[in-house]
């Protein structure tokens, strides 16, 4: 079923804006935001605030209306289902399903200097306020930095007996991560190695479906919490080791 | 709206912190670091990098690497003396490899370091004269009213950075600071230059710190008030980074005793002897600093564990105070942390922040923001910063560093910021003599709330005592995090002094401190 926004009244496709323009203030502002707006398809445009905040710079709150619409059934990709749950009930189906604790190690790899992905997932600290896995009681996690050759990481996990390897990839020039990611999938698999562990990888610009095309059993894009990881983590490891 | 407060309890935490400090001295006047005497050199006038980019400071250091336990200024100075040129010119020679460090033999020994002792007063002269200029702008232009309203900026070019900046300052900010590029507090040297791509942050280099001065006097001089300026004097070359804001004029230095050993697993053993100089040197700058006590609410509860950031604020205040800093240059750390769906949330932040502003009356204290709860629902999001204004207002706070409605979502948009600061002036000023009309009832959540704390805070501070700072640190007493005395990062940087260990600095930067605020004229008074 196509559906549109809905302000007040099913399908009027109201939607609400605001943004800056880097322009001065002047009397024709009001007219410059609407039809900005009307150029992006938008129309009964209503500008609610038009305001300098800077000698040079403009800023917006508007309303508008769009006919745009979409079919949420029509909507395809390789999503990864995952039941979102909470601190508590993971640290409860490993310590239940697992009997033992989860191990994992992640690192930032080969000549990614970047720890800020691996370090959201895995610090205490963690990220938007969730914690990182080393919180976990039921999960022992190894944090490896960044920079870490992929035979390193290999090694280490072996040694650990790791059951997942987490691989952060923030940076992408010239599509460095993709030969970074494509070498490890072959480094474990060229060792025969491979079923021995969940692999999986995040950054800014990956997800899902490109995560599986190089061979990873998961990929997690921008914004992704550890509690998304831990879940995902806790699931696929009932999934494969005691159901 | 004072709290009634045990102030035995405040006696007895003062004292617990002298003696955990005082304890941690004994390491700190027998050590020395590889960053401490690169700081050395760089106060000495040495700048710049060698044509793979190493900095000088760097170069010189690691040629004199065998030298560093008698400190490498004596080397240095009689190096400059023999071949009878500047510092500049000599860390030159060293990286050409026509010059060459040795030790200095008795015979020269009282003359270099009385040279090397000139050459310090000098360096620190230098230092001296960027506070007198603020001294000089403050007294001309304005200086704002508390809390000043601080925000950051943070897009990895300079030039887009002191753009966003004035902005910002046009639309009422006091203090701007620039975030650092992630993970600069790991590297063990300084870049160099003017840059303009950087990741979540900007690079802290000396030239650009001169670039964004130089912008904020500049729209300072437009708004008729002092703008000031804030960078981070932490991580690996610490006291370099407050070495170079002293001489960039920077205002405001995040240079907490402990965030980097907890926060960045730096070693413990090197940056107690390096938040020793650093702050040093800007006690003698007349730069506020700011303790990082806020993070340990990131990691560990705000409701149950809030008594961990006055027990740090304790310790941090006595490392202060013993480097030479004055109460107001103290920016004591805190932050509104307590989960939003908490019953009472915002009687207990008043608690907390009021105790704050009680415990160090005569300090700056710094308010941090929401983080760990903002919700990508900015709108609610908004909202909750409110609340922490109103808590920062009605606490008297000095220092409120502004939650942004789009807190964990990007560096703040140009709209973030100004709605940010729109919203903190509408609260401070509509509540600017709210907490003077009212005393807290006796027997109330907050007064009960604020002597729990500071009672559990005392608990801590004993117990740390006891068992001594490192120990402490080991345990994970603070933010829940555990580190070892020997690891980290930065361990084979930390060189035990020999006995005829030299650095005419430490006594140069205590000698003759200037003292006091700068002080200026409320906004307004100019008419303008």
């Amino acid at each position: 079923m196509q559906v549109k926004p809905y302000g007040d009244t099913r399908d009027d496709g109201v939607v609400q804006l605001s943004f800056t323009l880097p322009v001065p203030y002047s009397v024709k502002s009001t007219d410059v935001g609407k039809q900005f707006l009307e150029r992006m398809g938008l129309h009964d445009v209503a500008v609610a605030e038009v305001k300098a905040i800077d000698p040079d710079f403009t800023f917006y709150v508007a309303f508008a209306r769009t006919d745009v619409t979409i079919d949420p059934e029509e909507v395809k990709g390789d999503y990864l289902e995952v039941e979102q749950m909470d601190y508590y009930s993971i640290n409860r189906l490993i310590k239940e399903g697992l009997g033992r604790k989860l191990i994992v190690v992640g690192a930032a790899i080969e000549s990614d200097a970047h720890t800020v992905g691996i370090d959201a997932i895995l610090n205490m600290k963690g990220f938007a306020g969730n914690y990182g896995l080393e919180r976990y009681p039921e999960i022992e996690a190894l944090n490896m930095g960044s920079q870490i050759p992929c035979e390193q990481l290999v090694k280490t996990a072996l040694d650990m007996h790791a059951d997942a390897i987490l691989v952060s990839q923030i940076v992408t020039q010239k599509n460095i991560h993709v030969q970074n990611l494509t070498k490890l999938i072959e480094l474990v698999e060229a060792e025969g190695v491979r079923e021995k562990f969940i692999i999986i990888v995040g950054g800014p610009r990956i997800n899902n479906a490109f995560a599986k095309e190089l061979g990873y059993d998961a990929g997690f894009g921008p914004r992704t919490t550890p509690l998304e990881v831990a879940s995902f983590l806790a699931q696929e490891a009932r999934r494969r080791m005691w159901s | 709206m004072d709290i009634r407060l045990d102030e035995s309890l405040v006696t007895r935490a003062r004292e617990c912190a002298q003696a955990i400090a005082g304890d941690v001295w004994q390491h700190i006047d027998t050590h020395t670091t590889d960053s401490v005497e690169r700081a050395s050199l760089r106060l000495l006038g040495v700048v710049g990098v060698n044509e793979i980019d190493v900095p000088l400071v760097n170069v010189v250091v690691e040629h004199g690497r065998d030298l560093l336990s008698g400190g490498i200024v004596a080397p240095f100075v009689d190096l400059m003396r023999r071949s009878g040129t500047g510092a500049q010119t000599t860390a030159e020679g060293v990286a050409a490899g026509a010059l060459s460090l040795q030790a200095v033999p008795a015979e020269r020994r009282a003359a270099v370091e009385r040279r090397a002792a000139e050459l310090a007063k000098e360096g620190v002269g230098r230092v001296d004269a960027a506070r007198r200029r603020r001294e000089e702008l403050v007294g001309k232009l304005a200086d704002p009213v508390k809390p000043w309203v601080y925000v950051i900026v943070a897009t990895g070019n300079i030039h887009e950075d002191v753009l966003q900046a004035k902005a910002a300052a046009r639309a009422g900010a006091d203090v701007i600071a620039v975030i650092r590029t992630t993970a600069q507090s790991l590297l063990d040297y300084v870049p160099y230059g003017l840059t303009t791509e950087g990741f979540g942050g900007t690079y802290a280099t000396q030239e650009n710190f001169h670039l964004m001065r130089a912008g904020l006097d500049e729209v300072g001089e437009e708004l008729g008030r002092y703008v000031r300026l804030c960078n981070y004097a932490s991580g690996l070359c610490m006291p370099e980074i407050a070495a170079m804001g002293s001489l960039e004029r920077l205002d405001m230095m995040l240079n907490d005793s402990m965030y980097g050993i907890i926060f960045r697993n730096i070693n413990m053993q090197r940056t107690f002897v390096d938040q020793y100089l650093a702050r040093m040197v800007n006690a003698r700058a007349g730069i506020i600093i700011n303790t990082g006590e806020d993070n340990y609410l990131t990691t560990a509860d705000a409701l149950t564990k809030g008594f961990t950031v006055i027990s740090s604020d304790f310790i941090n205040e006595e490392f202060a105070l013993r480097a030479g800093l004055e109460p107001w240059q103290i920016g004591i750390g805190h932050a509104f942390e307590i989960n939003p769906a908490t019953p009472d949330q915002v009687v207990y932040q008043i608690a907390d922040a009021q105790l704050v502003r009680q415990l160090f009356p005569e300090a700056s204290p710094k308010y941090m923001p929401p983080t760990k709860y903002m919700p990508g629902d900015i709108f609610m999001g908004h909202i909750i910063d409110a609340m922490f204004n109103f808590t920062g207002v009605f606490t008297n706070q000095s220092i409120q560093l502004l939650g942004m409605l789009t807190e964990a979502l990007h560096t703040p948009l140009m709209q973030d910021r100004y709605l940010s600061i729109k919203n903190a002036k509408y609260v401070f000023e509509s509540c600017r003599h709210l907490s003077e009309q009212f005393t807290v009832k006796p027997g109330s959540l907050i007064e009960q709330r604020a002597n729990e704390t500071l009672q559990k805070a005392v608990g801590q501070l004993e117990h740390v005592r006891g068992i001594g700072l490192f120990q402490a640190l080991r345990d994970g007493e603070f933010a829940d995090v555990k580190r070892d005395p020997e690891g980290g990062r930065g361990f084979d940087g930390v060189f035990t002094r020999a006995a005829d260990y030299f650095n005419p600095f430490y006594g140069a930067l205590a000698e003759g401190r200037l003292s006091g605020p700068p002080v200026g004229p409320a906004p307004g008074e100019h008419g303008n």
